[in-house]
């Protein structure tokens, strides 16, 4: 087992780092840097701003530089949040991305699972068509509509919470942002669990644990869950990935200080080593969960397990 | 009717619900399982053999349902809620399936299966019921039980998983024991193993069993009396010698005489060599992804050294892993191996794909699987017809239409059916448009892998025939592939017995039936029950 | 499926040959739900694409003098603030509203001042949206008192209008044919390179799959969103690209999804069988790989189209969509959650056709995998 895990984390050092080397010369070539502002600044002070940066170096030295200092932790200095390194800024904003995502993780597991298990059990019932249709209105409404409505309906005109921001980050602060978080990915759970509790159930050693005369609720419950579970498993990976780096959206709808708005405004900044702060962060997460998710499945599935 | 008849049915109906209206299964029979007997239910696919018991045991799929009466011990089982239905089934009532590859859960231990059902019944915790599940096991002779207990179905064979269920089903004692196929999926000797088991449990334990197969030989073995079933009815019952000797309805009669018969001549000495295979040995790579390194070879056919005559037929017989196919498919150059491979005067050792192509249409195969070797997107006439557009690609539309026309007639299939889709054939039909295909080339050597497996008895019978007439026909010389010994008698004049790859025993065919010498091949010939 | 035949020629069912693909019509067409989902698609397909036929508004057309009404079944304006409107346009050409009638589709004003009122005052009024073709009928008090006709331009705004004074009807419109348009390009884009990708990975196989395979789970890997964003900024904001670049990042499930069926496919008999007469790789490939892929193939684009039409609309939320005048239903959801309680038929109108485009494409989408469900066969 300890043997896989470092088999597994020596595998994922070479993928991490052509993440990094394929977002860096992306990154580069796209047109405009970070201090091409709207107003031209003059020449003197942009030549000055370049070799603060290092940015009149060869693109293969800065490239060079970068991965010798990210290796040791140094993300380099953003050049927006010109006070800031790179890594101060993950470190001031990840905390509250995690809380939220956990939350939110949490819900959406939960609630999806349980959602998609009722409707499997009651397959063409009119529980089971209803779970799916608001299952569907959750896949299809985007979050940035979602997070608006949710402020008008409880903050606005009920005024039963607070329309955003982290206050002092008590859950009355949190329910509205992990709600808008939560429910396309809740919606998503729903789906997969009963998609493959439905199929979970056709199977012949269901066939057999009925033929046996257990009840139906250990027939479901010991055996056909932990079989309709394994796909839910191999989601989790991506989705705990997505849900813990925060979403730039809600992020800013509810302006909450995460990570997530990192992204966005880093790109569209043009804030090179924000960016690529934020690139690694979120692969780190990528392969870590990916890493949770196969000892989770192989504790599942006798038939992965790994020695 | 019957005084100790512990399950009595009674106009049993079982039906589904589909889009195209409701299709009965069974159709209102009549059957009665006595105390301590072996019923044999007998019949064809589709004959709703399983879907009775299925009915019974509240087991159908959720568009189906049971309607009429089947009593245990007085206990009406149809329409029982299923909380008072599961005090029976399990216990009283158990069931083996013919799946035994999926049939237990692949995520628990088998201990921990078999004990399920003994805490649910018996009560008890599952530490007792794990020592019971110890006893069961070593009773259904799994080696090692101690150890096993704690195995998962996936690191048993079929044969030992098969065991496991039969352990399951006797945990509880039970008063009747259903077996849905129980040895379909096995290899022949694995069957025989089997069988005897199940028979020298129900000695000990004196239960009735119910034996569910398609298996005549089986039936006239282990069956006490028997239960003809086709097109959801009871044909006939009676007591198996009555039933063997003095079949009654026209349909026992039929399937009784559709065991393969007949014989074939060999060709006469001076028959030219038109296939030869020295030394042929196919490895397979086994692991290697790109970063392991972990990767090795596995010999699938290790150094076969065969000649075909112009005219003879060659059966290959083995168990599932003995590299038949693989031989089949590596004489035809569709996989690499080594050895030297001749075909008529020519050494085709060394040609690669392109080379190859022109001598296609006179080596040709047909296999087992009649629903999966027909592409479901094409016509019949573009499936047969589809080796002329390869070879004879100048012909025009018309005349290829002809040539489709012929080769059904050949096989015995209205000319109509080019314009139809596979799906609406059935498997007999079906094998039949796969010959047709190949038919249609005009081959020299056919490569038979399997054709008859997939079939039922009586439609063996007719697909044998209508091989043997081709072959006369057409003086063709085929390679018979089969682990059905009673095909492989009446398909071949030689036969080689395979096992791991290599040759057991080879011989003419009287030689091999009538006095085997090697250990394996008596073995083999011994686990074959004869209707 | 017994067949007893006994005459060598087998009798052939009696019903109607259907291929597959019929039959899977056939229980497509059964499937309610689907069905009542594709009559909505053409729908909407069919209000967005030819519904700018049919009304006289321009999707860039500014109303100033209708900036962020509220959508209403009458005419703009009433009566009532026809009056208030010309009392305005009077005020701004200096002259004093004696009078003012409406009749039907024309209106007469009667208008005054202190000084001589030059004719020329006429474009005062034309300017207004609400009045047209302002002509002077006669002159009285030598000039101080002219007497106006003219039309009453009315308008309908059944969906409000935006805080530019735009036909939201006309601009939903529009959103409908770039949201619809940039879904079923990004689709077709990302079906293609994940086809090829996918199938050559699966046919090839060994070694050099392992290698592409490696390469998509990098892909994966990669922030989603940077990706895009990335790409948007790269390649400029313009419509094609767009689609081009959600295109790009899309075909990776596509790819798995086709490498999967090319590997079970490969192993099915009828291949070994077509390998057996003969027929090349390419042939193969061609005529029993590429049609056995179809299905899933068809059912994947029905989930793809909705995530490009989402992913397009979270573009549009940062910013980085289509840019204005053209607009497309995430930019106008995204425009309408700003002004959620001042005007909140911004978000309502477009969120619907959104939503009840997605939700139909869903329906559609399961109705098609049910009926080519290959368990079924």
């Amino acid at each position: 087992m300890i043997s896989f895990v470092l088999r597994r984390l020596a595998s994922a050092v070479p993928t991490l780092f052509i993440v990094v080397t394929i977002s860096f010369f992306l990154m580069r070539f796209a047109p405009g840097g970070p201090f091409n502002l709207e107003r031209p600044l003059p020449p003197q002070t942009m030549a000055n701003l370049m070799r603060t940066y290092q940015l009149d170096q060869p693109l293969w030295r800065q490239y060079l530089t970068y991965i010798t200092n990210a290796v040791t932790g140094d993300f380099g200095p953003s050049y927006i949040y010109k006070d800031n390194t790179v890594a101060e800024l993950i470190a001031k904003g990840l905390p509250y991305s995690l809380e939220l995502g956990f939350y939110a993780l949490l819900v959406a597991l939960i609630g999806g699972v349980l959602a998609g298990t009722i409707a499997a059990l009651r397959q063409n019932s009119i529980l089971d068509f209803a779970i799916m249709s608001v299952s569907t209105i959750g896949v299809t409404v985007p979050n940035f509509v979602v997070g608006p409505v949710l402020t008008l309906i409880f903050a606005v005109i009920l005024a039963w919470l607070p329309a955003g921001s982290w206050g002092d980050g008590s859950l009355r602060f949190l329910i509205l942002p992990m709600i808008a978080l939560a429910l396309p990915q809740l919606a998503v759970f729903a789906r997969l669990t009963r998609g493959s509790m439905i199929e979970a159930l056709h199977t012949d050693h269901i066939r057999t644990a009925r033929a046996y005369g257990l009840p139906a609720r250990t027939v479901v419950v010991t055996h056909a869950m932990r079989a309709a579970l394994l796909p839910v498993v191999s989601y989790l990976a991506p989705c705990a990935a997505a849900l813990l780096t925060g979403s730039a959206v809600i992020e800013t709808i509810f302006t909450i200080p995460g990570v997530g708005r990192y992204f966005v405004l880093g790109a569209i900044n043009r804030d090179y080593t924000l960016v690529m702060g934020t690139v690694v962060l979120v692969a780190i997460f990528v392969i870590v969960f990916n890493l949770v998710v196969d000892i989770l499945y192989g504790l599942l599935d006798p038939r992965v397990r790994h020695d | 009717m019957a005084a100790d008849s512990i399950l009595t049915v009674r106009n049993l109906k079982v039906a589904f619900d589909t889009p195209d209206g409701v299709v009965e299964a069974v159709k209102g029979i009549d059957l009665d399982v006595k105390s301590g007997e072996t019923l044999a239910i007998v019949g064809e696919s589709g004959s709703g053999k399983s879907q009775t018991m299925m009915g019974i045991m509240g087991l159908l799929a959720k568009n189906g349902r049971a309607i009429g009466s089947a009593s245990y011990r007085g206990k009406e089982l149809i329409g029982l809620p299923m909380k008072e239905l599961n005090t029976v089934r399990g216990a009283k009532i158990t069931m083996i399936f013919q799946e035994p590859m999926t049939s237990l859960d692949p995520l628990y231990t088998i201990g921990r299966q078999i004990a399920e059902p003994i805490v649910h019944h018996r009560g008890g915790n599952f530490k007792q019921a794990k020592a019971r599940a110890l006893e069961l096991l070593e009773l259904v002779g799994i080696p090692d039980p101690a150890r096993r207990i704690n195995s998962y179905p996936h690191e048993l064979s079929g044969g030992q998983r098969q065991r496991v269920m039969i352990a399951m089903a006797l945990a509880n004692e039970p008063d009747i024991l259903i077996a849905d196929e129980p040895t379909t999926a096995l290899d022949v000797t694995i069957q025989a193993q089997i069988l005897d088991l199940l028979k020298s449990l129900q000695e000990k334990f004196g239960m009735a069993v119910v034996l569910i197969t398609h298996d005549l030989g089986i039936v006239r073995h282990f069956a006490n009396r028997v239960a003809v079933m086709r097109r959801g009815e009871v044909v006939e019952t009676g007591t198996t010698i009555d039933i063997f000797e003095r079949p009654q309805a026209d349909y026992t009669r039929m399937l009784l005489a559709a065991e393969p018969s007949g014989r074939k001549a060999s060709p006469p000495d001076s028959a030219p060599i038109i296939l030869e295979g020295r030394n042929v040995c196919v490895d397979y790579h086994t692991g290697g992804g790109l970063f392991s390194r972990a990767s090795g070879t596995f010999r699938a056919v290790d150094d076969i050294t065969l000649r075909l005559k112009q005219g003879q037929t060659i059966g290959i017989v083995g168990e599932s892993g003995s590299g038949k196919s693989t031989l089949g498919r590596a004489l035809l150059k569709l996989l690499p191996a080594s050895g030297h491979i001749r075909f008529e005067t020519r050494d085709i050792s060394h040609f690669g794909r392109s080379t190859m192509r022109p001598l296609r249409h006179e080596l040709q195969l047909v296999f087992q699987d009649p629903y999966g070797s027909l592409s479901p997107r094409q016509t019949v006439g573009e499936i047969i017809t589809e080796g002329l557009y390869v070879h004879a690609p100048q012909l025009s539309k018309v005349e290829r239409d002809r040539r489709a026309i012929e080769a059904l007639k050949e096989v015995g299939l209205d000319p109509a059916a080019r314009n139809r889709y596979p799906h609406e054939f059935s498997g007999g039909q079906r094998q039949r448009i796969a010959i047709a295909r190949a038919m249609i080339l005009k081959p020299k050597v056919v490569i038979l892998d399997e054709p008859t497996s997939a079939l039922d008895r009586s439609v063996q019978g007719q697909v044998i025939e209508l091989l043997r007439g081709l072959q006369t026909s057409h003086d063709l010389s085929y390679i018979f592939i089969s682990h059905d010994l009673s095909v492989i008698k009446a398909m071949s004049d030689y036969v080689i017995v395979m096992k791991n790859g290599k040759i057991v025993e080879e011989g003419e065919t009287d030689a091999i039936f009538d006095a085997p010498k090697q250990d394996y091949t008596k073995t083999l010939m011994n686990a074959v029950y004869t209707a | 499926m017994t067949d007893m035949v006994y005459t060598p020629l087998a009798p052939l069912p009696e019903t109607r040959s259907r291929s597959l693909f019929q039959l899977a019509a056939l229980r497509f067409r059964r499937n309610r739900a689907a069905m009542a989902g594709c009559v909505v698609l053409v729908l909407i397909a069919l209000f967005s694409f030819l519904g700018p036929l049919f009304i006289s508004h321009k999707y860039d057309q500014v109303f100033p003098s209708y900036v962020s009404v509220p959508p209403s079944l009458e005419a703009r304006p009433n009566a009532g603030s026809l009056q208030e409107a010309m009392e305005g346009v009077a005020a701004r050409a200096r002259v004093t509203l004696k009078e003012f009638a409406v009749e039907g589709q024309a209106f007469t004003a009667t208008v005054t001042s202190d000084s001589e009122i030059d004719p020329r005052t006429t474009r005062y009024f034309d300017r207004a949206n609400e009045f047209d073709e302002t002509q002077v009928v006669a002159t009285e008090d030598g000039g101080k008192t002219l007497k106006l006709e003219g039309k009453v331009s009315r308008e309908y705004f059944f969906f409000g209008t935006d805080s530019n004074g735009r036909d939201m009807l006309a601009r939903v419109m529009l959103g409908g044919q770039i949201s619809i348009a940039v879904g079923l390009l990004a689709s077709i884009v990302s079906l293609g390179v994940g086809v090829i990708y996918g199938a050559t990975s699966g046919y090839i196989g060994g070694r050099v799959d392992n290698v592409m395979m490696r390469f998509v789970e990098i892909l994966y890997s990669l922030p989603f969103v940077f990706l895009v964003v990335v790409l948007v900024v790269f390649f400029g904001r313009s419509f094609i690209l767009i689609f081009l670049v959600i295109g790009a990042v899309e075909w990776l499930d596509m790819a798995r999804i086709v490498r999967g069926q090319t590997l079970a496919l490969k192993r099915r008999e009828f291949v070994g069988a077509a390998q057996a007469l003969g027929l090349t790789d390419w042939q193969i490939i061609r005529r029993h790989i590429i049609p056995n892929t179809i299905g899933p193939v068809v059912v994947f684009v029905t989930v793809v189209v909705p995530k490009v039409i989402l992913l397009e609309s979270f573009l549009s939320f940062l910013g980085l969509g289509v840019q204005a005048p053209l607009t497309s239903w995430g930019a106008l959801i995204s425009e309408g959650a700003n002004n959620i309680q001042s005007a909140p038929w911004l978000l309502i109108f477009p969120a619907i056709f959104f939503v009840v485009t997605l939700f139909s494409l869903n329906f559609a989408g399961d109705g098609l995998r049910d009926a080519l469900d290959p368990k079924d066969r």
